[in-house]
């Protein structure tokens, strides 16, 4: 993997679900090594289903999809799930956190579930990490409360948390912000790029809401690169 | 650790599923155990109720019959050894001790027997258990009686008291010998034996008792003896190798024809005629530990629904569906565990605060022991049945976790 290889790169790709119809038909995606990539798509276009293919939970029926120079079609099962434990952080609106835990044992997940996240930590521990992480997103007082006590917004914070810490090299963000009202999206944006350059990740962050295109280095369309109709 | 870790938090989410699973299991293993330990209570006590002896001698007659009615008080005896025939054996070169035995009295149900005081020196039940005075002294005169702690409990008997036996082993009234009246001189301690539930007289007093009887059949003229009649007879040898040799003889010895076992060998005979009780009390004890882990399939099954975001949420993070199986195994591995462990105490917990109840209302003593061998196999069994019951939803979340990808489609 070479700094000008980028971090997503998809060619000829098509999907569908089981014998449904194509859901996707994009010819190509490029997400640059290190950049800040706003995909917008309206609700139903195909946004979260791309984004299982980019995280290696999907596969396409063609074209090839690779992440940080990884063909992930020559990945057995096994080597994607490790690549995306690993390698990804994903962070979306649904999808949240285990509700019974508490931030302190959220947070740290990914690097107790990889070894190799784990030892990117340097010497700072999983533990010392996490309350550094948090100390920043502002969720310094929160460490033990479980997360069903948290408000959306703090719980928001918590899972970027937990797809940050040991420094991937891919973040993927699925509507992270939907919940939020207009001023904590826009300090969580703010918060959200502050760590990626940090830890020097590639951001891919996919939404409806055209609005928060203008704060990225480059925004995609995804009706306009897909072009299967998902809504015929 | 980490999946252990997992596991537990999420079972620990799910409380009260999670507790009733525990307990359904706990209680299939305290059954199953707990049966295991009461038939092991019945089967010792059984095989202990009579020790040292090394032959029953009695009229011919069956084996089990002999055994039964000489020992344990059941059925009548076949018929009678005169007095010439038991002094005979009883000065046989190989015989140390004999305990004469003549039975076929009662005394509301309960047996009464006519020995010597032999039988308090020589008779051995158990771990080297031997009948012992709780209150008053040995009988010495032909009108009295000493009596199993049973009967004492039941019948409200205290030392001095006077009670009339009856002739035969069944009921009161018309064949009482009212005539021959014995005072209670002596109150046995629990043996949990059939010696509970029997009286003890001197031979005199129940060749006395006959003799004052008047109504009865006329005495029958062949059994003309210049002792009192036996029953029965139990015999302990110089040496324990010469009773095979010493039973042969009695057996095929013609001047009057005997029946003479070996305690040990008859017990076993006999357990085995009505062992198939405890094989069945078995088998359904371990169709309630099947049905307690069907329970926790169920239990563990109908939540992988509500479970898909949480195994979802695990994938994204980059968790193979291996791992998600492995999850749920170890999940019912620890239901299973803590179940068998929990059913394990239970037991224990049961058996302390219930043996007084067993000894108490069914003469049944129960030893309580560390857990076994077999003990642990059941409770490794349990947990390995449960690991293997755990491979269902485990199978079904790993295909769920294929299919599902970052988003829950239902």
């Amino acid at each position: 993997m070479t700094e000008a290889s980028p971090a997503v790169q998809l060619q000829g790709l098509r999907f569908g679900y089981r014998r449904g119809p194509l859901v996707l038909d994009i010819a190509e995606l490029n997400v640059p090594h290190g950049g800040r990539v706003f995909l917008h798509g309206p609700s139903g276009s195909g946004k979260t289903t791309l984004l299982g293919i980019i995280a290696g939970v999907l596969l396409p029926n063609a074209g090839t999809v690779r992440v940080l120079g990884h063909d992930l079609s020559r990945l057995s099962q096994g080597e994607r799930d490790a690549l995306r434990g690993e390698q990804l952080g994903y962070l979306c609106l649904l999808l949240n956190l285990l509700p019974w835990l508490s931030v302190v044992d959220i947070v740290p997940l990914p690097v107790d579930l990889h070894p190799v996240r784990r030892r990117r930590l340097g010497d700072g521990a999983p533990r010392a990490a996490t309350r550094e992480l948090l100390e920043r997103l502002d969720l310094a007082g929160f460490i033990d409360t479980p997360v069903s006590d948290l408000s959306v917004g703090q719980q928001q914070r918590v899972a970027a948390a937990r797809a940050l810490i040991g420094s991937p090299a891919l973040i993927i963000a699925d509507e992270p912000t939907s919940s939020l009202d207009a001023d904590r999206r826009d300090a969580f944006l703010q918060l959200l790029f502050a760590e990626c350059e940090r830890a020097g990740s590639t951001l891919l962050f996919v939404s409806h809401d055209l609005s928060l295109g203008a704060a990225f280095d480059r925004q995609l369309s995804l009706p306009e690169l897909n072009r299967a109709g998902v809504a015929a | 650790m980490l999946n252990l870790r997992l596991a537990l938090r999420s079972l620990a989410n799910r409380r009260l599923t999670t507790i009733l699973t525990i307990a359904s299991i706990a209680l299939s293993v305290a059954l199953l155990v707990g049966v295991e330990t009461v038939r092991r209570g019945i089967r010792e006590s059984f095989a202990g109720t009579i020790r040292g002896t090394d032959l029953i001698v009695g009229a011919r007659d069956g084996n089990q019959q002999l055994l039964l009615s000489s020992i344990f008080g059941l059925g009548a005896p076949a018929g009678t050894i005169t007095w010439e025939t038991y002094q005979r054996w009883a000065s046989h070169g190989a015989v140390a001790w004999t305990i004469p035995l003549s039975l076929g009295d009662s005394y509301f149900g309960y047996r009464v027997v006519g020995t010597t005081e032999a039988f308090f020196e020589h008779y051995r039940f158990r771990n080297d258990g031997r009948p012992t005075l709780a209150a008053g002294d040995l009988f010495e005169d032909d009108r009295d009686v000493v009596v199993g702690s049973e009967v004492a409990a039941r019948r409200r008997l205290t030392l001095g008291d006077e009670i009339s036996l009856t002739h035969g082993l069944r009921g009161t009234g018309i064949m009482d010998h009212d005539e021959h009246p014995f005072h209670v001189v002596g109150i046995l301690a629990p043996t949990f034996t059939p010696i509970d539930r029997s009286l003890y007289v001197t031979l005199e007093g129940v060749e006395a008792m006959h003799e004052d009887f008047i109504g009865a059949a006329p005495p029958d003229p062949a059994l003309v003896s210049s002792g009192p009649l036996l029953s029965s007879f139990l015999v302990g040898t110089q040496n324990r190798f010469e009773s095979l040799k010493l039973q042969r003889e009695m057996n095929t010895d013609t001047s009057e024809p005997l029946t003479a076992i070996l305690p040990g060998v008859a017990l076993t005979d006999l357990w085995h005629t009505i062992g198939y009780a405890e094989d069945g009390a078995r088998i359904i004890t371990m169709a309630v530990v099947v049905v307690g882990l069907l329970g926790m399939l169920v239990a563990l099954y109908s939540t992988l629904q509500e479970r898909r975001r949480e195994m979802a949420i695990l994938r994204s993070l980059g968790a193979g569906p291996r791992r998600i199986a492995a999850l749920l195994v170890l999940e019912s591995g620890v239901l299973a565990t803590l179940g068998a462990i929990t059913g394990l105490v239970v037991t224990y917990l049961v058996l302390f605060v219930g043996r007084g109840l067993a000894e108490r209302h069914f003469g049944i003593f129960i030893p309580i022991t560390p857990p076994g061998k077999l003990e642990w196999v059941y409770v490794g069994g349990v947990i390995a049945a449960g690991m293997l019951v755990g491979l269902v939803p485990a199978w079904r979340a790993y295909r769920n976790a294929l299919q599902d990808g970052l988003v829950i489609r239902i």
